[in-house]
C-alpha cells in the first residue's frame, strides 16, 4: 500500500509546487507570448525572501506566514522591473525574449551566489509543520499538505481575481484577443505589467514553499523552470484548469517514475511522456479557441 | 553585385581556411593551438545552430544532446582503445567483476564508432524533429523541449556512474585510432582534422544557403504559413535543417574528445548548450561566419576568463545575452552590414530587418 500511496501524495505536493511556478509562466505566455526563463529565479528570490524575513522575525511560527506576502511582493517587483526595463521592448520578438531572460537568469543566479553562502541558507520550518499525517499507513509530512493547501488558496484567489475583478476581465480579454482588447480601450501595457507582477509574485510564493522542503540555493530556480514549462506545454495556455491538471499529472508522474526507476531516469521518461502527449494534443489539454493557423 | 557576393563569401572561407590550417599551426604554441582546436569544435556545433536558428528560426537550446552523442561515441571508443582487452579502469573501480555494458561492445570497432557519430544524431534528431515539426510544435515550445532533453540527458549520464563515468566523465585517452595522443605531431594532426571539419561545415552551409533549400528555409522562418500555402511542407524543410545541425553538433563533440581529453555531463548540459547559443547570437545568427567566429570568441572567454574569473564571466555572459539580443539581434555581423549599406547607399537607408514578425501567425480569432 505504501508503494502506491507514497508517490501519489508526494507527487501531488510536487505538482502543487509546480503549479505555483507554472501559473505565472502560463499567464505571461498566454497573454504576451513571452517565455520568461528567469521565472525560476523569481522562485529563488521568494525563497531567499523567506530566509531574510526569518532573520528579522526569529519565531518561525510567525515568520513563514509573514514571508508569504513579502515573497509575493518582492518577487513581483522583480518581475515588474524586468518587464519595464527589458521585456516591454521586445514584444514583437518572443523567441528573443526567451534568450534575453536566459541572460537575466544567469545574472540573478550569480548574484545569489555572491550575496548568500554558496551552499545556500536554511529556512527554518515552523513548529506547526513538523508533524506527519497518517494516511493508509503512510506518514505524510504536514509540510507537503501545506504546499497543496497553499497552491489551492493561491489558485482560488487567482481564479476569483480573473473572474470577478475588472483587472481580471481585462487580462482575460487580452489573452483572447489582444488587438480587439486594445481597440476597446484596454491599456494592454498596464495589463501586461500587472500580469507580470502577479505571475512573478506567485513564483515567489512557490519559493517559500520550496524553501521549506529543500532549503535555498542559487540553483533552485533552474530546477523548476523546465518542469514548470513542461506543465505549461501539456496544459495548454490561457486557461487555469489545464495548468492545474497538467501540474498535478506531471508531479505525480515524476514521482511514480522516480519511485519505480531512479530520479534521473524519471526526468527522461517524463520528457518522453510530454512529447508523446504533444503528438496527441499539440495545443495542450485545454486551449482558448482561436482561428490562428498555428 | 548579387552575382559577385557568393564568391566574396567563398573567398572569405578561403582566408579563414588559410588562417586556421596554415597560419595558426605556425604562429601558435602547442597549448594555444590545442585551445583553438577546442574552439573549433564549439564552432562546428555553432555553424549548425546558425543553420537551424539563424536561417530556420528554430531555437535549438539542446544542441548539447547531439554534441554528447558524438562526444560519448568517440570517448567510449578511445576508452576501449586505451584499455585494450581489459575492462576500462573506472568501471573496475565500482564493480571489479561485472562485464562491459552491452552498449559499449560495438564501440570497439573504429568503423562502427565513426558510423555512430554520424548516424546516432541523424536518427535521434530525425525522430524528435519528425514528432515535433509534423505536429507543428514550434517557437518557445520547441526551444524548451530541446533544452529539457539536454537536462534529462545530462542528469542521466551523471547518475550512471558505472556505465558512463558519471560526473567525472570519461578521460585519460592514450590512443586516437592507433595514434599516440601525447605525441605533438599527432596532436597537430587532430587539430588539423578539427579545423578542416569546421571549414567543411562552413562550406556546406554556404552551399545550403544559396540553394533553393536555403531560400525555402528562410521563407519558413519568416512566414511558415505562406510556405505551407504555396504547397511546401514546412515540417520537412525544418526537419532537414534540424538534422544537419544535429549532425554538426555531433561532429563537434566527437572532435572535442581527443582535443580536450575529457568529456563530462557539464560539457553537454543546459549551461553548455546555452553557451553554444551565446556564441551564435554574439557573432550573428543568420550570417555565414558569425556563428563560427562568435562561438570561438565565446569559447575563448569561457576557457580564459571562465577559469581565472568565473564569477565575472557569468555576469559578462548574462550581459552579453541581454545587450546583444536587445540591441543587435543579428550579432556583430550586422555591424559590418550596416556600415557597408551606409557606405553604398548613403546614411538614410535603414538596414533590412532579418526578423520579420510573422503576420499571419498573429491573426487570432
Amino acid at each position: 500500500m505504501d508503494a502506491l500511496i507514497a508517490p501519489l501524495l508526494n507527487g501531488s505536493a510536487q505538482g502543487a509546487l509546480l503549479l505555483l511556478a507554472a501559473l505565472g509562466l502560463s499567464l505571461t505566455f498566454g497573454q504576451m507570448g513571452v517565455i520568461n526563463m528567469a521565472h525560476g529565479e523569481f522562485l529563488m528570490i521568494g525563497a531567499f525572501a523567506a530566509y531574510l524575513v526569518q532573520q528579522v522575525i526569529a519565531a518561525s511560527n510567525l515568520s513563514i506566514p509573514v514571508a508569504l506576502p513579502v515573497a509575493f511582493v518582492v518577487a513581483g517587483l522583480f518581475g515588474l522591473l524586468l518587464e519595464v526595463t527589458i521585456i516591454q521592448w521586445m514584444y514583437r520578438r518572443p523567441l528573443d525574449t526567451l534568450l534575453v531572460t536566459v541572460g537575466v537568469s544567469l545574472i540573478l543566479q550569480q548574484a545569489a551566489l555572491h550575496i548568500f553562502p554558496s551552499q545556500g541558507v536554511p529556512v527554518e520550518k515552523p513548529g506547526w509543520l513538523d508533524g506527519q499525517l497518517n494516511i493508509l499507513g503512510y506518514e505524510w509530512p504536514l509540510r507537503q499538505l501545506f504546499t497543496i493547501l497553499l497552491a489551492a488558496v493561491c489558485v482560488a484567489a487567482l481564479a476569483a481575481w480573473l473572474k470577478y475583478t475588472s483587472f481580471g476581465r481585462r487580462i482575460r480579454a487580452t489573452v483572447h484577443n489582444r488587438d480587439l482588447a486594445e481597440t476597446s480601450g484596454i491599456s494592454t501595457r498596464t495589463v501586461d505589467r500587472l500580469t507580470f507582477f502577479a505571475g512573478s509574485g506567485l513564483a515567489g510564493v512557490a519559493g517559500v514553499a520550496a524553501s521549506l522542503i529543500g532549503g535555498t540555493n542559487s540553483q533552485m530556480g533552474a530546477q523548476y523552470i523546465i518542469p514548470a514549462f513542461l506543465v505549461v506545454a501539456a496544459g495548454g495556455i490561457g486557461q487555469l484548469k489545464g495548468t492545474i491538471l497538467a501540474a498535478w499529472a506531471v508531479g505525480v508522474a515524476l514521482s511514480y517514475f522516480a519511485y519505480w526507476t531512479t530520479g534521473s531516469l524519471a526526468q527522461v521518461l517524463a520528457f518522453i511522456l510530454v512529447i508523446v502527449f504533444l503528438q496527441i494534443r499539440p495545443q495542450g489539454l485545454f486551449t482558448v479557441r482561436t482561428r490562428s493557423l498555428a | 553585385m548579387t552575382k559577385l557576393k557568393p564568391w566574396i563569401s567563398l573567398g572569405g572561407i578561403g582566408v579563414f581556411a588559410v588562417l586556421l590550417l596554415a597560419v595558426a599551426p605556425l604562429v601558435l604554441t602547442d597549448h594555444w593551438l590545442n585551445n583553438v582546436g577546442k574552439y573549433c569544435c564549439w564552432a562546428i556545433a555553432a555553424v549548425g545552430i546558425g543553420l537551424a536558428w539563424g536561417r530556420g528560426g528554430m531555437l535549438v537550446m539542446g544542441q548539447g544532446v547531439f554534441f554528447a552523442l558524438g562526444a560519448y561515441s568517440m570517448a567510449m571508443h578511445l576508452t576501449l582503445e586505451t584499455a585494450g582487452d581489459r575492462i576500462p579502469g573506472f568501471m573496475v573501480l565500482y564493480d571489479p567483476l561485472a562485464p562491459l555494458p552491452m552498449f559499449w561492445e560495438p564501440f570497439r570497432s573504429a568503423g562502427f564508432t565513426l558510423l555512430a557519430i554520424v548516424l546516432l544524431p541523424v536518427i535521434m534528431a530525425g525522430i524528435l524533429g519528425y514528432a515535433l515539426f509534423k505536429r507543428r510544435v514550434k517557437g518557445a515550445y520547441f526551444a524548451i523541449l530541446t533544452q529539457a532533453l539536454a537536462v534529462a540527458l545530462a542528469t542521466l549520464i551523471s547518475s550512471t556512474i558505472r556505465e558512463t563515468g558519471g560526473d567525472t566523465g570519461l578521460s585519460d585517452f592514450k590512443y586516437f585510432f592507433g595514434f599516440v595522443l601525447n605525441d605533438p605531431a599527432n596532436k597537430l594532426m587532430v587539430y588539423l582534422i578539427a579545423a578542416a571539419l569546421l571549414i567543411v561545415c562552413v562550406l556546406a552551409v554556404w552551399q545550403l544557403y544559396r540553394s533553393r533549400f536555403g531560400e525555402l528555409l528562410v521563407a519558413t522562418r519568416d512566414a511558415e504559413e505562406r510556405v505551407r500555402f504555396l504547397g511546401y511542407d514546412p515540417a520537412n524543410i525544418k526537419l532537414v535543417a534540424f538534422v544537419v545541425s544535429a549532425l554538426m553538433a555531433s561532429i563537434g563533440g566527437a572532435m572535442f574528445v581527443p582535443i580536450v581529453g575529457i568529456i563530462t555531463p557539464a560539457e553537454i548540459g543546459a549551461a553548455a548548450s546555452i553557451l553554444m547559443i551565446a556564441g551564435v547570437a554574439f557573432g550573428g545568427r543568420a550570417s555565414l561566419f558569425g556563428p563560427a567566429l562568435g562561438a570561438m570568441a565565446v569559447g575563448w572567454g569561457q576557457s580564459s576568463l571562465g577559469s581565472t574569473w568565473p564569477d565575472g564571466w557569468t555576469y559578462i555572459l548574462g550581459l552579453l545575452f541581454i545587450v546583444v539580443i536587445l540591441f543587435l539581434p543579428n550579432g556583430l555581423s550586422s555591424l559590418t552590414a550596416r556600415f557597408t549599406v551606409r557606405a553604398r547607399r548613403g546614411p538614410d537607408v535603414p538596414p533590412t530587418p532579418a526578423i520579420v514578425a510573422a503576420e499571419l501567425e498573429e491573426v487570432k480569432s
